[in-house]
């Protein structure tokens, strides 16, 4: 059942990516999108389902749920992560910050209970942002195409590559009993999409063309995160 | 009075005014400021309810009084609108900066609104002599997610240190328009974009008062 629900996954993955392909030849603005036209209806896509489905269930969870159990699902999913993230740092050569994830992984899941409590963060034990798509970057991977793809959202070819791969490894995908699985998977989006709640409008207001600047700052972030936070500035 | 306490006296004199300078040549360090002035707004925001409630009036006036005079729209301009910028005409300068500070303005204080409830903790500053720029760094503590970065470009003006960049979550509140306002000014020249922002203003203004009406 795992390994077929996987091959579907995949297999859905190229599919989107051929479909994004077709759309190869378009006069592009920004160099990093040339799948523009494709990305602009997918964008449309996701902005519809989310107006009418993702956003009206993340402010039900956001409303009903009280703050400690939110914290809690958003600690212990965080908690569940922070292997992979120690992982990332150490193949990107960061012995340090993988020392960091393991320290709060140790410390969350006992002390913590089971990472509902982020004990580490009191300590003072830095929680480090690093996934797969950062380490082919560090490795010398160069920022790649911009895709757009519904509930999945703004991606590079490079990252998609990363997360793709990351499936694999996800702690929830190795629950054995399929509704405990799709459940889990269901809370962790929800509790994520809640999290970007706050952000809905200041990027509509802000905007000129949403499309573009929900872009041009993931770009900005992945750049900001594969810097850790120090990337290069560059004035004009 | 004696020759010497006039002496004495006016050495006292000196010797303050000496002081004085003292005083100003050492201007409040970076990020001393910037901690000074994000605690003093968002004290302000947890007490008002009407701030809290997103009376956007109530938080423009808020930032245009405490934050505003640290900013320099100027330069956070230039930077949005890149190379076109040398383009573009005194006049044009002028009216490019007050829009998009007024939308600047709008972006800022829906985000310090949108995280009032959280902790902020400014991160102290390790700065080298002579440094005229400098990044200052802060994060929202927020609980059962990861901290949300906070960052401030400062450039040291005279006594001054002014903001020309904000950066949150390591998106630049002004750079990220870059390609936008690219965009604008190859279709409709630097005009259009004086006249989209205008518009977009504009619109932003009537629905906040259309949302402040029905309240």
């Amino acid at each position: 059942m795992r390994t077929s629900l996987k091959t579907n996954t995949l297999r859905s993955l190229l599919a989107i990516g051929s479909m994004a392909l077709a759309c190869l030849g378009v006069a592009a603005e920004n160099p990093h999108d040339p799948y523009e036209n494709f990305n602009r209806t997918m964008y449309t896509v996701n902005k519809t389902l989310d107006t009418y489905v993702t956003r009206p269930l993340a402010q039900a969870y956001d409303a009903s749920v009280p703050l400690p159990a939110k914290a809690g699902a958003g600690n212990f999913f965080g908690n569940l992560g922070e292997a992979w993230v120690g992982a990332n740092s150490l193949m990107q050569g960061k012995p340090g910050d993988a020392g960091d994830s393991l320290a709060r992984m140790l410390v969350n899941s006992t002390v913590g209970i089971f990472g509902l409590f982020d004990v580490a963060s009191e300590l003072g034990i830095e929680r480090h942002n690093e996934d797969l798509g950062q380490t082919f970057a560090v490795w010398g991977a160069k920022e790649s195409n911009y895709v757009f793809l519904p509930l999945i959202g703004p991606r590079t070819v490079r990252d998609t590559a990363g997360w793709a791969i990351e499936f694999f490894t996800d702690p929830l995908m190795g629950i054995k009993n399929n509704h405990t699985r799709y459940s889990a998977v269901a809370v962790r989006f929800v509790d994520l999409r809640a999290g970007l709640l706050p952000a809905d409008k200041i990027v509509e207001e802000a905007a000129i063309d949403e499309y573009a600047y929900v872009r041009d700052a993931y770009l900005q972030r992945r750049q900001n995160l594969i810097y850790d936070g120090r990337p290069p500035r560059f004035d004009d | 009075m004696t020759e010497s306490t006039t002496m004495i006296s006016r050495f006292l004199v000196f010797f303050s005014a000496c002081l004085l300078a003292l005083n100003v040549a050492a201007a409040e360090a970076p990020d001393a400021l910037v901690k000074r002035v994000s605690e003093d707004v968002l004290e302000i925001v947890k007490q008002d309810h009407g701030i809290r409630n997103g009376d956007i009036k109530k938080i423009t006036a808020l930032v245009d009084a405490k934050v505003l005079p640290h900013f320099d729209f100027q330069r956070m301009t230039a930077l949005a609108v890149g190379r076109d910028w040398r383009a573009a005409n005194a006049e044009q300068k002028k009216r490019l900066t007050e829009e998009f500070k007024a939308l600047l303005v709008r972006t800022y204080a829906n985000a310090v609104t949108s995280y009032s409830n959280q902790k902020l903790v400014v991160k102290p500053l390790k700065m080298k002599t002579g440094e005229t720029e400098v990044l200052v760094r802060s994060e929202i503590q927020q609980p059962g997610a990861q901290p949300v970065q906070l960052d401030y470009w400062l450039e040291q003006q005279g006594d001054a240190w002014k903001v020309f960049d904000v950066v949150v979550a390591g998106i630049s509140l002004v750079t990220n328009y870059r390609e936008q306002f690219a965009k604008e000014v190859r279709d409709n020249g630097i005009d259009g974009l004086i006249a989209t922002l205008a518009a977009k203003n504009k619109s932003l203004e009537t629905s906040a008062a259309a949302k402040t009406a029905r309240k």
